[in-house]
């Protein structure tokens, strides 16, 4: 028998202990939309104990990042001296006046880039322009952007700035927890997040709320495993925090946390659906601070408006499957896009309509 | 589609969007025939005989990438659109738009790898113009369009309407190379990869399927039903237009599918699926299921097809026709036609 069938087969052997022992119903929450989107891809749910439910967290860096931020890139991008580098994901992503790539046909400068080094190759290849970078994402691209920064310090690439708003993952855990409307059983942890983390960053939140934690890689042998760990620690009443994935070390990477440390401070911050959670977010330290996009530009004030009906933030909680938004498929496709979630290439709505819709 | 809205990138990237811009706003714009109708090629009658025409314009940037340039592309890529029509390539033409500017030493090593590649096809560039546009004012350094002209085969029969239930669905190599490599180069991504030891042999499978074509209907005739090179949209789109097109439900299985584990390990580390990425020297054929065995045999007698292999098969008629993927995994998900081009995700 290959690997993955020996996973298969524990996984229906811990359910059949968790279901005589009257669990019929186990919601996991998997955090990463890499997960989310290897899932999908792999078609890994039609391999699952009818029961055994899985639903997306707030592990997507475009999905939790709010609209009024979007507005803010927007309204740079209309700046004529501005040329906004940015992840791909973020282009189509709906701002209440349109997406970066709408303002791109309109005349804006908006330039892909892979890494956040590439923004400041950008700003000194183009004097003549304010580069404005943007800075989303975990622990996985905050320190990307911190040495991007001090790269341009270092260079005196002074036309180099960030809109930075890099979050942390386990506070948003901590929210997701303590809220009764979302049933969370165990949680699969992010692969990429907590290589630099290091898992045991989720030992606080299994002991103090006994729910597994565990981290997995990205293929489809590793997502089992980590759910197969998972349902192990419910059918044993054992839950801990571990790691299934052989790239996460318990304390991660260490030059990437203190690089993180050096330049950003912890700080309150807005997440889309989460609203504020404290100590969630990262911004700039004060020596830093002549590379703040938000304080090298005057910016309007945006409000934060939802757009109406759309339940990407119910998805990226768990309330609710992309497929239980009356939007899904209809109104909002990846081609017309209402939420964030159908737009990413992570995003739970995204992984949904390409890998399980019937046109 | 909306007459009041923009061009998007998204509208040349191959997908729903793309096929939308044709059908809704080209084909009525210029009094043409409707789309189901169009193809990679069209077939005229001229003159008692017959010619298979074609066209493709090539804008791709970086001009160099490893693996090919935009020289050899607009060769190769016209000649495989005649290629999967059934057709001999005969003769082409190439139309350059040169930016101000562009070097001259770039543009002769780039006609020179357009020449070798004709050479090399057994096809002569006939005709041609060349224009120059102000600096930033067209797209960076050079634009090329090639048209193409080709005979039929004799024993070619292609068409959506031959392909029957139980067909086999062939592939003649790996997928995603020559996306990759070109979003690699576009993106300064050598550095990165170089370091996990993957960049280095990340090659742009660019190269002329004539002979893959050919090969196959000589031996094997009418037994050869209908065959696409899965470019722009990759095999997703390639496949998804098969099955619209045919009303048949397609199975593929993705442990048959060949592999190439560095462009892999690229596209994972992109976040992209290889499925949707463009390929620019691979076949995708329809044969009938009792021919399947030898047409895999041919194509892998050719150094570009040596991991041709029998992907899937074509199903019953349905109304909402789809193409599903057996996963490694043993799982079930649905492939169909991207929205308009993959992006990189963020972590």
């Amino acid at each position: 028998m290959n690997h993955l069938a020996e996973i298969r087969k524990d996984i229906d052997s811990y359910w059949k202990r968790l279901s005589s022992g009257g669990k019929s119903v186990v919601q996991l929450m998997e955090i990463c939309g890499t997960h989310t989107v290897a899932i999908s891809r792999g078609g890994l749910r039609s391999l699952l104990p009818e029961g055994l439910r899985l639903v997306s967290g707030p592990g997507c860096p475009v999905c939790v990042t709010e609209q009024s931020y979007m507005d803010a890139a927007v309204h740079l991008s209309g700046i004529s001296d501005v040329i906004i580098a940015t992840y791909g994901d973020m282009v189509r992503v709906p701002g209440s006046s349109g997406s970066l790539e709408q303002a791109r046909c309109d005349g804006a400068n908006v330039e892909i880039v892979y890494a956040a080094h590439n923004a400041v190759e950008l700003a000194r290849n183009r004097p003549d322009k304010q580069v404005v970078f943007l800075a989303i994402g975990f622990e996985t691209t905050a320190p990307a952007t911190a040495l991007a920064i001090r790269q341009a310090r270092d260079e005196g690439v002074t036309n180099f700035s960030a809109l930075t708003a890099h979050k942390l993952v386990t506070p948003a855990m901590r929210v997701l927890l303590s809220q009764t409307d979302v049933r969370i059983d165990g949680f699969l942890c992010p692969g990429h997040v907590s290589v630099i983390t290091g898992w045991r960053e989720y030992k606080p939140i299994a002991e103090q709320f006994d729910k597994p934690c565990v981290v997995a890689g990205f293929d489809d042998e590793q997502i089992l495993a980590g759910i197969s760990e998972i349902l192990r620690q419910l059918a044993d009443d054992a839950p801990s925090a571990c790691s299934v994935y052989p790239a996460v070390s318990a304390d991660g990477n260490p030059q990437a946390k203190q690089v993180i440390k050096e330049t950003f401070d912890v700080t309150d911050a807005r997440w889309r659906a989460l609203g504020v959670i404290p100590s969630s977010g990262l911004v700039l330290k004060g020596e830093f601070t002549n590379f703040d996009t938000a304080r090298r530009f005057d910016l309007p004030e945006f409000e934060t408006v939802e757009p109406p009906g759309c339940r990407c933030g119910d998805v990226i909680c768990g309330r609710c499957l992309p497929t239980d938004c009356p939007m899904f498929g209809g109104q909002c496709t990846p081609r017309e896009p209402v939420g964030p979630c159908m737009v990413s290439s992570e995003g739970s709505c995204a992984a949904y309509y390409k890998y399980g819709t019937k046109r | 589609m909306n007459q009041s809205k923009k061009i998007l990138l998204a509208h040349g990237g191959g997908g729903q969007l793309t096929a939308e811009l044709i059908a809704e706003v080209i084909l009525p714009a210029i009094g043409g025939q409707d789309a189901s109708s169009l193809n990679d090629a069209a077939t005229v009658a001229v003159g008692g005989g017959q010619v298979v025409f074609t066209t493709d314009s090539y804008v791709v940037q970086p001009l160099e990438f490893p693996g090919g340039d935009i020289g050899k592309l607009s060769v190769c890529g016209t000649i495989n659109d005649l290629a999967v029509s059934g057709a001999k390539p005969v003769a082409l033409s190439m139309a350059l738009i040169l930016e101000e500017g562009l070097e001259v030493s770039l543009l002769c090593r780039i006609l020179t790898s357009a020449g070798q590649a004709a050479k090399d096809a057994g096809v002569t560039i006939v005709t041609g113009d060349t224009k120059v546009v102000e600096r930033g004012k067209g797209q960076p350094g050079i634009t090329i369009n090639t048209a193409g002209v080709g005979v039929p085969l004799a024993g070619a029969n292609l068409g959506f309407e031959r392909v029957e239930e139980g067909d086999a669905v062939l592939l003649s190599g790996p997928l995603g190379q020559h996306g990759l490599a070109v979003m690699a180069r576009r993106g300064g991504l050598g550095v990165a990869a170089a370091r996990k030891g993957h960049y280095v042999s990340l090659q742009s499978d660019c190269a002329a399927i004539h002979g893959l074509t050919s090969a196959m209907i000589e031996t094997l005739g009418s037994k050869v039903k209908w065959m696409r090179d899965p470019t722009r949209g990759g095999l997703a789109a390639t496949l998804a237009e098969l099955s619209a097109a045919t009303g048949r439900n397609i199975e593929i299985r993705e442990t048959d599918i060949p592999l190439d584990p560095t462009a892999h390990a690229v596209a994972e580390m992109l976040g992209l699926d290889l499925l949707n990425v463009a390929n620019e020297g691979k076949l995708v054929a329809v044969i009938a299921s009792d021919a399947a065995e030898k047409a895999v045999e041919i194509l892998a007698d050719h150094e570009i097809a040596r991991s041709s292999a029998v992907i899937g098969t074509v199903g019953q008629s349905d109304d909402v026709p789809l193409v599903e993927m057996l996963t490694h995994a043993g799982g079930r998900r649905i492939v169909q036609t991207p929205y308009g081009q993959d992006l990189p995700r963020i972590c």
